[in-house]
């Protein structure tokens, strides 16, 4: 069974500084696995290499078994890479609904002369994507605020409705980049059953980076620490957190 | 009733958006058939047509995209000038203006959005700041190159010159000379085929077509990339292919306000479309509110209509102009102003929704 994602020896340096150096790690099909380090670890990082910010300048990583390295972030995301920001970013000025239909772009397509003149076309794909990204809406309880700008939600909802939009455009991986931050016990708590469902109603694979430990421990089955770019420890997430090196590297000497 | 109260937000603003047009429209048309209107009022109703669709495909790039661009005049030129070369030369073959004003202007839209796709590819790479100083420019060249251009014929077919030494160097068969564009003496003889019906008309093409660009996965997605181009580009929209759809269809309808505007005067320069052209339409944009298509319009009819009504006041027309685009800038953008608004149209909407939960609730009993 070949692994959903698989990086091998992927690494990046800016000039001389190795900022993700020799990450080799392997995620199956429906597993949660976590991303986690002390701050300027290269977590993020390693997100912006899966995703085509950044070119790796060694290694290659599989989604799939098929090799994605040096495609470009728009070619990634069709082939099955989607993925939340650590500060959120979403369309402030559309609606909710919009939203996500943006993240619908590329699977329901209609052409600019057919939205122009209103043709058949364009009444039903827009019906197609209205209906599912009301359903899309309605797993995060976010389909009563489907009229509201996006800017206008409280925080919890904001970071719900990025997963949403980044589910949908049909990933076959989900990179999650701090979803709890910011948040208080009972959202993290409510976050980490979302989550939960998300995996288990998709059927997705999810790779999240996150500080919470709560969280961390709660739902990932396995976790890779990174300390200054290089993998510290690899494996099972309770075995992981009592790895003397991994305390060390968050709490000190 | 159920459809109407089913319609989305959107959908009832850009309702009342064609209103206002249709209602100006009604209302040109009365005044003109009573034989009530003066010259002045007649004489203005192009250039307000000619504006206001300036107006809104600036918004297109402005608002709905996002990207400050300062040569939108550059392409109204080319508009004009593509539309009225060929008016000038069809003049005598196509003797119906039914005709040959509608290819003049689809003439003209093309030709300007060629020259859009042309400068926007380089351009939409850029943004910000260097965006604007670069359309700036681009709108100089291209006043310039046309200021430089001859454009005759002879026996010997068509000739296109750029430059006036060309030009003089250049012989040409004497008896069969026509000159069509006359280097910076421009272009006359362009046929008087506009008028404020057809303006009207185009308007409400350009409205109907921008806004149904804004409310279609299209406009989404340059409305996403204008949002955040990061995350824009993180759920799969190609940047630069929205980016210059938004751009090209924007230049195509300041071509089509050239040829309108072309064909309202019987000669026509190319130093016209200058800097101070392009900052007035921006003008129009920003005072309307940034993305409100109904704002552009608005403020496009108020500030063009504005140095006439003061001509009145001769030397002071200008000055007065200042204060009210002053006065129209702090009071769109002051708070305390729209708490006024709120309290004087809050009154008319409240009504409204009472209505509207008397329906629903009659729905619910039946």
């Amino acid at each position: 069974m070949t692994a959903m994602l698989e990086t091998k020896n992927l690494g990046i340096s800016f000039g001389g500084l190795k900022a993700v150096d020799g990450l080799s790690l392997q995620i199956n099909k429906g597993q949660l696995y976590g991303l986690i380090g002390p701050n300027g670890a290269g977590k993020t990082t390693v997100f912006n290499l899966l995703t085509g910010v950044y070119k790796p300048t060694s290694g290659n990583f599989f989604l799939d078994g098929e090799k994605l390295t040096g495609h470009n972030t728009i070619e990634i995301n069709k082939k099955g890479i989607a993925r939340t920001f650590q500060n959120i970013r979403l369309f402030k000025q559309l609606s909710v609904l919009d939203n996500v239909k943006v993240g619908l772009h590329n699977d329901y397509k209609y052409s600019t002369a057919e939205g122009v003149l209103r043709l058949p076309g364009f009444f039903s794909k827009e019906k197609q994507m209205n209906e599912k990204a009301l359903n899309l809406l309605e797993v995060f309880d976010l389909a009563d605020d489907k009229d509201r700008l996006s800017s206008n939600l409280p925080y919890g909802k904001q970071r719900k409705l990025e997963i949403a939009r980044a589910l949908a455009t049909s990933p076959k991986l989900l990179l999650l980049d701090e979803p709890a931050a910011g948040m208080n016990p009972n959202e993290t708590q409510e976050l980490m059953d979302t989550i939960r469902f998300v995996r288990n109603k998709f059927d997705m694979t999810i790779l999240l980076i996150e500080h919470d430990m709560r969280l961390v421990s709660g739902i990932c089955e396995e976790i890779t620490v990174l300390n200054f770019g290089t993998v510290l420890a690899q494996g099972e997430t309770s075995k992981v957190l009592k790895d003397p090196e991994v305390v060390k590297a968050y709490l000190g000497d | 009733m159920k459809s109407l109260n089913n319609l989305n937000k959107n959908t009832k603003r850009n309702m009342i958006t064609y209103g206002i047009v249709v209602a100006m429209f009604v209302f040109c048309f009365v005044y003109t058939a009573t034989g009530a209107a003066s010259n002045l009022f007649q004489g203005i109703l192009v250039p307000i047509c000619v504006n206001v669709i300036l107006a809104i495909s600036l918004n297109l790039t402005v608002g709905i995209l996002g990207e400050l661009s300062l040569g939108h005049a550059g392409f109204m030129c080319v508009g004009a000038f593509a539309g009225s070369i060929f008016s000038v030369m069809t003049s005598s073959s196509i003797e119906s203006a039914f005709i040959r004003f509608p290819l003049a202007i689809i003439i003209g839209g093309i030709a300007a959005a060629i020259i859009g796709i042309l400068v926007g590819i380089p351009v939409l790479r850029l943004r910000g700041d260097y965006l604007a100083i670069v359309t700036l420019a681009f709108g100089e060249i291209i006043k310039n190159i046309v200021n430089n251009l001859y454009i005759v014929k002879d026996s010997s077919g068509l000739h296109m010159l750029i430059g006036v030494d060309a030009y003089n160097n250049m012989e040409f068969d004497p008896l069969n000379k026509n000159v069509i564009v006359n280097g910076a003496m421009g272009i006359t003889g362009t046929p008087k085929d506009s008028n404020y019906i057809a303006g009207f008309i185009l308007i409400a093409i350009t409205l109907v077509v921008i806004l149904n660009l804004v409310n279609s996965r299209t406009g989404r997605a340059i409305m996403s990339i204008r949002d955040n181009r990061i995350a824009a580009e993180s759920v799969g929209i190609n940047i630069t292919k929205y980016k210059l759809i938004a751009f090209t269809i924007s230049a195509f309808f300041a071509g089509v306000a050239g040829v309108l505007y072309s064909h309202n005067l019987s000669s026509l320069v190319a130093t016209k479309f200058d800097y101070n052209y392009s900052i007035l339409i921006l003008v129009f944009v920003v005072l309307g509110g940034i993305g409100s298509m109904r704002g552009s319009i608005i403020a496009a009819v108020i500030l063009t209509a504005l140095p006439e009504l003061l001509r009145g006041l001769s030397d002071y027309r200008m000055l007065m102009y200042a204060i009210i685009l002053i006065v129209m800038m702090l009071v769109n953008n002051n708070e305390n102003m729209s708490y006024y608004k709120e309290k004087l149209f809050g009154g008319i909407k409240g009504k409204f929704a009472a209505k509207k939960n008397q329906n629903d609730g009659m729905k619910g009993v039946s």
